[in-house]
């Protein structure tokens, strides 16, 4: 889009691109997905990451988590598979090490976070509460990587619904469900997440996969399989993103594979409040800068003062 | 750390399989140190996705276009031909648009001043040992101890030897050089020079032979590793090892790309490394 820059910004014309999810204020639409920004950190220098709608952390537990083995990720045809197993520092050691630099920033913290066992989500859940510089949580029953806990929650309804239910009795701030894409219906997790107290939901998650090294006939991931990411999965999520806008009335956050503002376009198009960014990050650092410039730029070109306009604006 | 857009200078294939290439990069030079690496990608394609991570080989100023001009900064990578990416790099002429994020890591560390300084090269893992020669061949006396399969993998050893590095070559078919594994020759070396320093690169085999080596004599070593990797700074942890001290309940990695490419063997925890696929001759990248 930037190659093809018709209109200049300027006062009267910038848009609106402000969103909110939950009564969480974004000042636009664009945050990392978990798992691929580090703790904000990492990519610092690299982006202002004022610019940014939220800061979504790296999936939290009660105490570390050692993760995989390795190798833990793998390049595939347009995408990447990843079997990271949730390494992370624990909510102490979050606290401890990774708010004072979140802190000072002017951007919303969303803590994703997930639980071995159903006690343990309403344990993380507690001690997130008490956190006042968190803004929202982002709950993980969605990912494929680890034996116990995540995914295990997020395929059947009745589980997702229990372990969103307590997770709501146990916090005190805006709850975002993160839904994986490996069922035959994403609408009926997306439903009773709803109805368990969910306020909006992020989807999708990774999309499980696997290569083989034919040389060595080995996985090329340790852990055998993975989650696919990167524009590879693309068409699905916005498939997915368009069924569930359809199916629940809590707002959506569309993720997979969205490497440039035409990309979250689509997602926006189809119905989702805001986007998550993932394996684009990798791939450039400065994406999420590239991509609300992008956004802006689309909106001006096109006349849209308020980018709330193009959400679920899809024609038929 | 910065990511800038750039082009190629030149792209030559200088052993069978294995190419060095010049980037143009204004300022690197300065910021660059031992045993760094950058993320590089073909900024007009998609596939391959990810960036590719390469060590620097070394940094420096070509003659400008015409009189008047400045010089021309670039870095120079010196790389492997394994898989679909570095397929779609050799192809790459002076001129073609790339992007580099770097540099990045943690690199060498010159170590105490008054030991000798032995440096162990496997293959394409000579890449980072370049830059470290350079800065140790000022204050001290600096051999490298070359190995590869082949003739064919023995690179660049001249550029050692123009620094005044006593340079050991060793192959496995005898092709050039001594016939064997490069680490008989360290196990010389060391006995004849026992306060040595050591610093080595190359195929994860060698690296935990040369550490089992320096560890039966008491010999400080320092080893640059590659990994699969998809970011390069630190957020992924896609490509981490464990560090000394490891364990489920008390998780100790260490990301390659941020604490690493370079460690003191002592930060790692080797008994699962030397079974480690060895990612310079099996990656598929």
């Amino acid at each position: 889009m930037s190659e093809y820059r018709k209109k200049t910004a300027t006062k009267e014309n910038r848009p609106n691109l402000a969103v909110e999810i939950a009564g969480i204020k974004l000042k636009n639409p664009v945050m990392p997905a978990s798992g691929t920004f580090g703790y904000g950190e990492e990519y610092a220098s690299y982006l202002d990451l004022e610019n940014l709608g939220a800061i979504v952390t790296k999936g939290l537990s009660l105490k570390p988590k050692a993760g995989n083995a390795t190798p833990r990720v793998a390049e595939t045809v347009s995408g990447m598979l990843n079997a990271i197993g949730l390494q992370n520092v624990g909510v102490e050691g979050f606290i401890q090490y990774k708010l004072p630099f979140l802190r000072e920033l002017n951007t919303p913290v969303i803590a994703n976070f997930f639980g071995n066992t159903l006690e343990e989500y309403g344990e993380v859940a507690r001690a997130l509460s008490e956190i006042p510089e968190i803004a929202g949580v982002e709950l993980n029953i969605s990912c494929p990587n680890v034996k116990q806990g995540g995914i295990v929650f997020g395929t059947d309804p009745r589980a997702a619904a229990e372990v969103v239910s307590l997770v709501r009795k146990n916090l005190r701030k805006p709850l975002i469900a993160k839904l994986t894409p490996n069922v035959t219906d994403i609408t009926v997790i997306a439903r009773a997440v709803e109805e368990a107290g969910a306020d909006a939901i992020s989807c999708i998650n990774t999309v499980t996969g696997m290569a083989v090294d034919v040389k060595t006939r080995r996985p090329r991931l340790a852990n055998t399989t993975g989650g696919l990411s990167g524009p590879a999965i693309r068409p699905i999520a916005v498939r997915m993103v368009h069924q569930v806008v359809q199916a629940v009335s809590i707002p959506v956050i569309g993720i997979g594979g969205i490497m440039r503002a035409e990309d979250a376009l689509e997602f926006l198009i189809v119905g989702a409040t805001a986007v998550q960014v993932g394996t684009a990050n990798f791939v450039d650092p400065g994406a999420m800068a590239t991509i609300v410039e992008g956004l802006e730029q689309f909106c001006i070109d096109e006349g849209i003062a308020d980018i709330r306009e193009l959400i679920g604006s899809l024609r038929h | 750390m910065k990511n800038f857009k750039t082009i190629v200078l030149s792209n030559q294939e200088i052993s069978p399989g294995y190419y060095r290439m010049k980037i143009l990069a204004p300022g690197f030079g300065e910021r660059a140190k031992p045993g760094q690496f950058i993320m590089f990608r073909v900024q007009t394609s998609l596939p391959p996705l990810l960036r590719r991570p390469f060590g620097i080989f070394r940094t420096g100023f070509l003659p400008p276009h015409c009189e008047g001009l400045a010089p021309r900064e670039y870095l120079e990578i010196l790389y492997k031909v394994v898989g679909r990416g570095t397929g779609i790099m050799c192809s790459l002429h002076e001129g073609d648009r790339v992007e580099v994020l770097g540099p990045l890591g943690r690199g060498f560390d010159p170590g105490d001043p008054e030991t000798e300084k032995i440096l162990v090269g496997g293959g394409i893992g000579l890449v980072p040992l370049l830059m470290l020669a350079e800065e140790l061949v000022r204050s001290n006396k600096v051999r490298l101890l070359m190995g590869g399969r082949t003739r064919d993998d023995i690179l660049a050893v001249t550029e050692f030897e123009r620094l005044g590095v006593e340079t050991y070559v060793s192959t496995d078919d005898g092709s050039l050089g001594e016939e064997g594994l490069v680490t008989q020759v360290l196990v010389r070396e060391l006995a004849k020079h026992p306060r040595a320093t050591v610093y080595a690169c190359g195929p994860m085999p060698m690296i935990e032979a040369v550490r089992q080596v320096c560890a039966e004599r008491d010999v400080p070593l320092q080893v640059s590793l590659e990994a699969l990797m998809a970011c390069g700074v630190g957020a992924c942890l896609g490509c981490v090892v464990k560090g000394a001290g490891h364990s489920e309940k008390d998780p100790r990695y260490l990301c390659t790309c941020k604490e690493g490419p370079v460690f003191w063997a002592e930060q790692l925890d080797w008994s699962k490394l030397g079974e480690e696929p060895g990612y310079c001759e099996g990656c598929q990248s």
